[in-house]
């Protein structure tokens, strides 16, 4: 019998949809209700198909006021309750996340078009496990670190971004809410259905109304709610741009701020790596959630000696990629989120190519609707070629390559940002002198995109600053008691 | 139709004649220049390798697809009985299983061999003839602790019996201590025992143990060993030792086939044994090898499972595909 | 005839060395009786730019060096102070006036200090850092490590204890500083900087800038390659430190913010003057055979 090539054609294996429930319209949720906003109602799209999933209230500059309001008048109750209590609603909600895990996620591939694969498998559980971890924390806050009987901030503005609306939400409000802050969030306008759908958790957890408010809205909203003068504390994840400008925004303030930013992370091939594994590193560094991760390896630094095998492997795993239906359980890369996104990924692909850097992708068929890109190599990349240098967030990698540890650090660090790296070599000492070397946050050796609610997460340089995660992250949301003296 | 091994390219191939082989004869040539080679195989990393592992269980294979990879499972096992206990009797109605795994359907493929001790060869072959291989373990199985002589002894008996098929043991001890020239004799000794007077030989499989050998570095070493040394297959276990045959180990093995083919030309095939219990299992597998070495190794010829208990799973999964209710034990026969 | 004194005008002290401003300017000191007591270098936005390249090319050696020896080396300021006390005491009494038992005081204050910050050295990061026990087969460990070059307005009040309670924190850790000491009392920095030079502290470490952090702190806030900022010189002048706060934007310099006023040097000190100028840094690896 002939071998039979089409044999694993794997046929479509969709999950169901039916277990999500989109309403045609969403509100604001402020103060425990789903209220009407008064800005200019927009629309939330699933990328893979452009079909309009729901209308979504905006918050204009009164809605927001009316949320901050909430939020202080329950930071009264909230900040004051025992740990112990606080740490119960936290425990119920995680609980909750665990409960509605499948709908959670199917909901977020909708919207975002990130592959089923990674929100069931990655983003709903690290969710669930965040909210777990900060649960605990609420009633043990004499030992973050600040001294005895340390004080939550007030009231939190949060910004997050779209590339992982739950978690990113997850990371915001669950170390909020454990110090005793309560929060007005604002989702990114292209994915705001997974944090709509958290607000009904926070009812069904029966959480103080207040407590968490959740206002949509794009750009304008975002700027309403970090410069409202009632903020005790802005929490923002997005591009370096908008970093910077919540950092002017609340210079001469009281308000303390955790940014988490852009980066453009080296991941850094010794010759004597175990290759195989660091060709998955390459892959889920940078295709992982279509490469929109702030942390993604979109640098790949080889060295010479093993260049060209790595970038031989590098094809070959990258020819089993398959790209398609979010929904699909055997989609390992989605849809880009958004036409504005797949706008800028594009542009910068030609800037690599007028630059004079190879493009590579392997053969594969995009749908015809939705926001598409192939997963892509640039090789004979160097340090002067924007591709190098701008944060693409796509499937995008650059391929660079380097003679000596002392130049791949050189190379590594030649960026503005330093979110992340990533180091492959089976020697120790090694990865450890490169972990000193590497001006970055999170240094991943020998793994990548590996994300842990005890594991701080954040930036050097302009990747930002604070971190977010661990106990480290406590003390984005709270101070020493100033009674005592500490 | 059995498994058309002494139709593929490299049957018959002599130790070092191969184009791309011959450059390795100077790696083969001493113990230090050996060693000194696989050594300087990359490492592997373990958790790295058992998260890409799961990974790719996790792909889900529906409908047509998975119709077409039951049968394909089926037509990859090596239906196999090694056992102190084992009859002539028992020997013969396994091997009417093998050819006609579901007497009630037709359409069921037959596996592509039966494996069994080396005294059971004709009995075997007086079933299934021409159209099952038989499969024969050889060389001391499963401990491989016996004089040399005895091994070849072994093997060359087995294939005389009219064994298609040698699966023999390496070592493992040996191996252990880093003498790995002499693994690698024993093995071209072997290989020269499976040869047959008309100048074909008997395909030779090599069983690595791999749960003795600990670590999937060890596991890529005695692979590539193996692999220099003129065997057909790689093989994973006896199924006499914890853990057999695991999806990680088979993602290396896999790996090793797939590079030494680049490297040389010459195509080697897999075979995980034991503990491949289920059909969800096997379809495991078969996803990894299309994704790690790819559509040339999804076949009966470069692939197959070392197992007993299996068959029947995938036998029951075939007809709930088929009838679309599940099926129970009582429905197919036991051997 | 009473001898006439030999007048001396201070410099600066950039990359271990003592140039005059590269300006060629220089200002009046004076004692809080406004009598003179000496030119000191009035430093410019080229010193400045200067001192933070003499910072960043000392980061690499000094963070590199071991927590102990960072420790030893802060510890050797100490002594070398508690050797030149009556310099200090003088010098203080000329900026700040008060009596000799008073700046006594405050030297002692000071070199205690620099006590204290030497034994943080090796403890600071046992005590912010921690192994992270994750959920899969990973070491993950944090770690603080020093955020670079570090840009400091020194207190203008307190001219000895202020500024060794602004600079020791930063360069404990591994920190380069780059230092705008007090306009008013730049006497006891001075004597600082001849301290440092003698005390095996590597040129660079810390760059002392006699002059107005009115005037060099946009410089210093705008400068792209420096990692952070310590406002605290120009405590009560908010419009000033907003100002400085934008430009730190630029490149999301860390900001140690102002207080309304400065802060009272005698209080204890928090680990937040350490740990305003740390990352942390998390490094995973699987842990396999």
């Amino acid at each position: 019998m002939a071998n039979d090539p089409n044999v694993f054609e794997y046929a479509p294996a969709p999950e169901s949809r039916s277990i999500v429930d989109i309403k045609p319209s969403y509100g604001l949720f402020i103060d425990g209700e789903f209220v009407d906003g008064h800005g200019s109602a927009f629309k939330s799209i699933n990328p893979a198909t452009e079909e309009t999933l729901a209308e979504i209230a905006e918050a204009d500059d009164a809605d927001v006021d009316k949320a901050v309001k909430a939020a202080r008048k329950a930071f009264r109750t909230w900040s004051r309750m025992p740990g112990k209590e606080r740490s119960k609603y936290l425990y119920r909600i995680a609980r909750i996340i665990q409960e509605r895990s499948r709908e959670l996620a199917v909901l977020e591939s909708i919207d975002n078009g990130k592959p089923i694969k990674e929100s069931r498998d990655v983003d709903v559980p690290v969710v669930a496990a965040h909210f777990f971890y900060y649960a605990g924390w609420a009633d043990k806050l004499e030992y973050a670190g600040l001294g005895p009987n340390p004080q939550p901030l007030g009231v939190a503005a949060q910004v997050i971004p779209w590339n992982f609306p739950l978690l990113m939400l997850a990371w915001k409000v669950a170390p909020a809410l454990a110090c005793g802050n309560t929060v007005v969030l604002k989702p990114a306008e292209t994915t705001p259905l997974t944090a709509l759908l958290f607000a009904e958790i926070c009812q069904q957890a029966d959480l103080p109304p207040g407590v968490v408010n959740i206002v949509t809205g794009a750009g304008a909203t975002g700027q309403a709610v970090v410069s409202h003068p009632d903020v005790d504390k802005v929490a923002f994840t997005g591009s370096t741009d908008v970093g910077k400008a919540i950092a002017r925004a609340i210079a001469g303030t009281d308000k303390k701020a955790t940014l988490e930013l852009g980066g453009k992370a080296a991941n850094i091939v010794f010759d004597d790596a175990a290759l195989d594994q660091a060709v998955e590193g390459i892959v889920s560094g940078i295709f992982f959630n279509q490469g929109h991760v702030c942390c993604a390896g979109s640098r790949l630094l080889l060295q010479e000696s093993v260049a060209d095998e790595v970038m031989a492997k590098l094809k070959r795993r990258m020819g089993t990629l398959r790209v398609g239906d979010p929904l699909d359980k055997n989609t390992d890369i989605g849809a880009i989120n958004s036409a504005e996104q797949l706008a800028r990924i594009r542009a910068l692909a030609e800037i690599g190519e007028d630059e004079g850097a190879e493009r590579w992708s392997p053969p594969c068929e995009l749908p015809s609707a939705g926001f598409w890109f192939p997963p892509t190599v640039f090789t004979g990349v160097s340090q002067a070629h924007r591709i190098a240098r701008d944060e693409i967030f796509g499937p995008v990698l650059s391929v660079l390559t380097f003679r000596t540890p002392s130049e791949a650090v050189e190379k590594a660090n030649n960026t503005p940002y330093g979110l992340s790296a990533g180091v492959w070599t089976e020697k120790g000492s090694r990865i450890l002198h490169m972990a000193d070397q590497l001006r970055a946050g999170v240094v991943w050796a020998n793994t990548f995109n590996k994300f842990d609610p005890a594991s701080p997460f954040g930036g050097y340089k302009e990747s930002g600053y604070g971190r977010e995660g661990g106990r480290q992250g406590l003390s984005a949301y709270l101070k020493a008691d100033t009674k005592a003296g500490a | 139709m059995p498994p058309t091994v002494s139709t593929e390219p490299n049957q018959g191939r002599n130790q070092g004649s191969s184009p791309g082989l011959s450059a390795y004869a100077d790696v083969t040539a001493s113990e230090t220049s050996l060693r000194r080679f696989l050594h300087g195989l990359p490492g592997v990393d373990q958790v790295g390798a058992e998260a890409r592992a799961a990974q790719l269980g996790t792909r889900s294979i529906k409908t047509t697809a998975k119709a077409h990879a039951l049968d394909l499972a089926i037509r990859m096992v090596d239906l196999t009985t090694l056992e102190g206990q084992d009859t002539p009797g028992k020997v013969r109605a396994l091997a009417n299983k093998a050819l006609r795994p579901d007497p009630s359907d037709p359409t069921c493929p037959s596996v592509a061999a039966v494996c069994v001790y080396g005294d059971m060869v004709g009995e075997v072959k007086s079933v299934v003839g021409d159209r099952v291989n038989v499969a024969a373990v050889a060389t001391a199985f499963p401990s491989g602790r016996a004089a040399m002589d005895i091994k070849l002894a072994d093997t060359r008996d087995a294939v005389e019996a009219g064994a298609d098929e040698i699966d023999m043991v390496i070592d493992r001890g040996a191996f252990l201590a880093g003498h790995y020239l002499q693994v690698f004799e024993e093995i071209v000794a072997v290989r020269e025992a499976c040869q047959r007077p008309d100048g074909t030989h008997a395909h030779l499989k090599v069983i690595m143990e791999t749960g003795e050998l600990q670590t999937y570095d060890n596991v890529r070493r005695a692979s590539w060993l193996s692999m220099l040394a003129g065997g057909d297959f790689i093989k994973t276990s006896t199924g006499k030792v914890q853990p057999a045959a695991t999806l990680p180990v088979t993602l290396i093995m896999l790996e090793a086939v797939r590079d030494f083919r680049e490297a040389t030309g010459v195509q080697i095939g897999v075979k995980p044994a034991g503990g491949i219990r289920t059909a969800k299992d096997a379809i495991k597998y078969l996803v990894m090898v299309n994704e790690v070495a790819g559509t040339d190794w999804l076949t009966p010829d470069w692939f197959r499972f070392g197992a007993s208990t299996l068959l029947n799973e995938l036998l029951m999964q075939r007809t709930k595909l088929a009838t679309g209710r599940y099926s129970g034990p009582d429905y197919f026969t036991l051997d | 005839m009473a001898r006439i004194d030999v007048r001396k005008t201070y410099k600066l002290y950039i990359g271990g060395a003592f140039p005059r401003s590269e300006s060629g300017h220089s200002y009046e000191v004076q004692d809080s009786k406004g009598k003179f007591v000496a030119n000191a270098a009035l430093a410019s936005r080229k010193d400045v730019r200067d001192a933070v390249v003499a910072a960043r090319k000392a980061f690499g050696g000094w963070s590199g060096r071991t927590a102990f020896n960072r420790g030893q080396i802060l510890y050797r300021i100490a002594e070398v102070m508690e050797d030149r006390k009556p310099q200090f005491v003088q010098a203080i009494q000329q900026s700040e006036g008060g009596t000799a038992a008073a700046a006594g005081r405050q030297v002692d204050e000071a070199i205690d200090r620099l006590v204290w910050y030497a034994g943080w050295a090796d403890k600071i990061a046992q005590v912010v850092g921690n192994a992270n026990p994750v959920a899969g087969p990973f070491f993950n460990h944090s770690a603080p490590e020093p955020s670079g070059v570090i840009g400091v307005l020194a207190p203008q009040s307190s001219s000895l204890l202020g500024l060794v309670s602004v600079v020791a924190p930063v360069i404990v850790s591994g920190n380069t500083a780059v230092v705008v000491t007090s306009y008013s009392r730049p006497l006891p920095a001075v004597t600082f900087a001849e301290v440092l030079a003698t005390s095996d502290v590597p040129g660079g470490v810390v760059n002392l800038l006699t002059g107005d952090a009115a005037s060099l702190g946009p410089w210093l806030a705008a400068h792209m390659d420096v990692n952070a900022i310590d406002l605290v010189g120009l405590a009560g002048d908010t419009d000033a430190t907003t100002a400085l706060e934008v430009a730190a934007a630029d490149n999301l310099k860390r900001v140690r913010r102002a207080p309304a006023a400065e802060p009272d040097w005698h209080d204890a000190p928090t680990l937040s003057t350490m740990t305003d100028f740390l990352e942390t840094k998390t490094v995973w690896h699987p842990i396999g055979v």
